[in-house]
């Protein structure tokens, strides 16, 4: 595997292995060798908090050098095409460019003008493929196993690309997948990705593991639904509406009060917090995967 | 309505082909004119009347760099075509007549094809007022289009409609019913869910067609349909002709050929409005074309320029050229594995378009001027950046091979390709 653009670039070896290298690689202290001497760019055109650190910290656990460019305050604010961007970057030989761009399909020009490993950490709307990697990382470690694994997506899937990767990777592991939300935001034929899709909130009832998307405001400017205090009224996630034992994901940042209630978001039963820890692990392992020569878990790892 | 194309001296030639059906001649043209036509020679490449296309963006005036009349009809002649109609949402909108006569001015200097003009049904193609159409029609406008974007306004539609009984020209129509297609960038379908790509649903297009269909009906004045893609606009539009609706239609090869899993490569040069549709669209637009309620292929060539191309699939413009590849295509995905007969190809890319404009219809008889394509059934050739006339070569095709090759162009009476 020479890039990581979509969840579809996998196979379920694959995805199996890359977690499994994240699993010998959680916990480990200090930095790994495995990367020294290599280059990794994160270059991000849109804001993000966990996934440009978290990518920036497992390059250097693996000791990488790295360089983190930001679209604001780079030439890109100059007018700089994206082409011209990545052929500059690429003069610097780096290993691997991480980018997340607000359109569907930059990553796809980054492979065509660098010769590096290219990770899509959040194309528009299409792919988020780490963050569905770590959710089904977290999942394992939640369930045991993804066998008879039933996972409800809760919100506006329509524009999430967490949403798009995640039903991808549970496809993979053959997990059961029912999309819940307003009529307006389950996209049509999101069937074909073999899930069910329905807006009723009663769905939830037979789901282990309730994943839930975050709402944005801007969906409201354009009448996908009515308010805010109608979605909330509908589809937000209250302790009402679950069930004991139901686990709670979000990929972060999540609205308070709006898709999810505090108290789901703050019970022993939310996994949001180790879907934040095991972002570094997993992103590690794509690296890994990506850039050690025999992708095989590192030794010290192992002994470690 | 006026074509026009350098001046210059008709060629006389003699030239020799076989015709649909075996039967191989040779044609004596003289000073342009076909003057003789006998049974005899031995050549195995097809002898045709020339092709005509409807939707052709020259890019000129203001995007000289994409494509000019020259480049253009340079393209169309290598492409097989006698004549051409060339959009008018240029910079500026040719949508008064000082621009209209500056460019059937330029035309005459630099057009190797016959070119028409159609000029805007509304003023800067604001959807608002409707243009100068009797003086743009005094002019010469081919016809009247705001094609790129849908006349948004029933009202303004109908005016636009009535006033044709002033201009006796034709409204070609890009139907699109805005609120339904918003940001739409894909046909809205499983492939829209799995790219995460803004859908433009089918509906976008047909309702507007429905609209358009009834007030043409309504006002008994007969429209054309630009670039079909969705199988309810063709259902709308049988529905129409069988009511007696004067109405005529078009569609690309694209959408004859591609469907939008193709653009699961999310390949810029996929992204066009209409957006390419889903397998049962492209089958009922080739059924539609085959009967004939579609009676015309049209290129709808929309040059780009690279950079603007090279863009992620999500900033880049819509459009992709095509007139230099048109009869390959259809020849190669649609007449070779036996789903068009290839009489039907010649006339849909001929004399279709030409009686759907009232345009000449390019033929093959013996007083006729001399509008001829020679065409090798046999070739195989690859699409490549490098090999286009076209300024642009955002070609949808890049890189496939395509069997059958455009030999030699003759249009108004003389040689202007091979």
């Amino acid at each position: 595997m020479k890039h990581l653009i979509s969840i579809g670039d996998l196979d379920r070896e694959d995805l199996e292995r890359i977690l499994e290298t994240a699993r010998a690689l959680d916990g480990i202290e200090g930095n790994l060798p495995t990367l020294a001497g290599r280059f990794v760019v994160t270059l991000f055109y849109e804001s993000s908090t966990r996934t440009s650190s978290s990518f920036d910290l497992a390059a250097r656990r693996l000791s990488a050098g790295t360089t983190s460019i930001k679209a604001s305050g780079s030439s890109v604010d100059k007018g700089e095409s994206l082409k011209d961007t990545i052929l500059t970057l690429a003069a610097y030989d780096p290993s691997a460019i991480v980018i997340r761009h607000p359109h569907i399909g930059a990553p796809l020009s980054v492979i065509r003008y660098s010769k590096a490993a290219v990770v899509n950490a959040g194309d528009g709307k299409h792919q988020h493929p780490t963050q569905a990697l770590l959710d089904l990382y977290v999942m394992r470690e939640a369930f045991g196993s993804y066998e008879g694994l039933h996972v409800a997506i809760v919100g506006d899937v329509l524009h999430s690309r967490v949403a798009r990767s995640l039903i991808q990777a549970l496809g993979l592991v053959r997990a059961h997948v029912t999309l819940v939300g307003p009529p307006s935001l389950l996209p049509r034929g999101v069937e074909g990705l073999g899930c069910e899709a329905t807006s009723d909130i009663e769905a939830l009832g037979s789901a282990d593991c309730i994943y839930v998307l975050r709402m944005q405001r801007e969906r409201m400017e354009s009448a996908y639904v009515p308010s805010l205090r109608e979605y909330t009224a509908r589809w937000g996630i209250t302790p009402e509406r679950l069930r004991r034992g139901q686990k709670i994901m979000h990929p972060g940042p999540i609205n308070r009060g709006v898709e999810i209630d505090s108290r789901v978001a703050d019970s022993p039963d939310s996994l949001i917090l180790e879907q934040v820890r095991a972002g570094l692990a997993v992103r590690m392992a794509v690296l890994h995967e990506l850039l050690a020569a025999d992708a095989r878990v590192p030794e010290s790892a192992v002994v470690a | 309505m006026t074509l026009v194309c350098k001046n210059g001296r008709s060629d006389s030639l003699v030239l020799e082909g076989r015709l649909v059906g075996d039967r191989c001649v040779t044609i004596t043209v003289e000073e342009g004119v076909i003057t003789q036509i006998e049974p005899k020679g031995s050549s195995r490449a097809l002898l045709a009347p020339a092709f005509v296309d409807p939707h052709v963006h020259l890019r000129t005036p203001g995007r000289e760099d994409e494509e000019t009349i020259a480049s253009g009809t340079a393209a169309a002649a290598a492409g097989g075509y006698c004549a051409i109609l060339a959009m008018p949402n240029t910079d500026p909108v040719v949508d008064s007549a000082p621009v209209l006569r500056g460019l059937l001015a330029a035309a005459r200097r630099e057009a190797s094809v016959p070119v028409g003009f159609m000029a805007a049904i509304s003023r800067s193609l604001a959807g608002d007022q409707l243009t100068d159409m009797g003086e743009l029609s005094d002019a010469g406008a081919a016809a009247f289009t705001d094609d790129g974007r849908p006349v948004r306004s029933a009202g303004l539609m109908r005016r636009a409609l009535q006033y044709g009984v002033v201009t006796g020209s034709k409204l070609a129509l890009h139907c699109e019913e805005p609120t339904l297609s918003g940001d739409g960038q894909v046909h809205e379908g499983a492939i829209a869910a799995e790219l995460g790509l803004a859908g433009y649903p089918s509906i976008g297009e047909s309702a507007m067609v429905e609209r358009d269909l009834a007030l043409a009906a309504y006002e008994e004045r007969p429209i054309h349909l630009m670039h079909l893609s969705a199988r309810e606009s063709v259902e709308a539009l049988e529905a129409a002709q069988a009511r007696g609706v004067e109405a005529t239609a078009e569609v690309t090869p694209h959408h004859l050929v591609r469907t939008d899993d193709a653009v699961r490569s999310l390949d810029p040069n996929l992204k066009m409005n209409p957006p390419l549709r889903a397998e049962e669209d492209r089958r009922a637009l080739l059924d539609g074309l085959r009967s004939g309620v579609i009676g015309a292929v049209a290129t709808d060539h929309a040059p780009h320029s690279r950079e603007e191309k090279q863009a992620p699939f999500e900033a880049a413009p819509f459009g992709v050229t095509g007139l230099e590849t048109s009869f390959a295509a259809l020849y190669t995905h649609l007449v070779v594995p036996g789903l068009l007969p290839l009489e039907t190809l010649l006339e849909r890319m001929s004399a279709g378009p030409a009686r759907a404009f009232e345009l000449p219809e390019p033929r093959l008889e013996v007083g006729a001027r001399a509008n001829l394509v020679l065409l090798d059934l046999e070739t195989e050739w690859t699409v490549t950046e490098a090999g286009f006339r076209s300024r642009s070569a955002n070609s949808w095709l890049l890189g496939e091979r395509l069997r059958g090759s455009v030999v030699q162009t003759v249009a108004d009476g003389r040689i202007v390709h091979g």
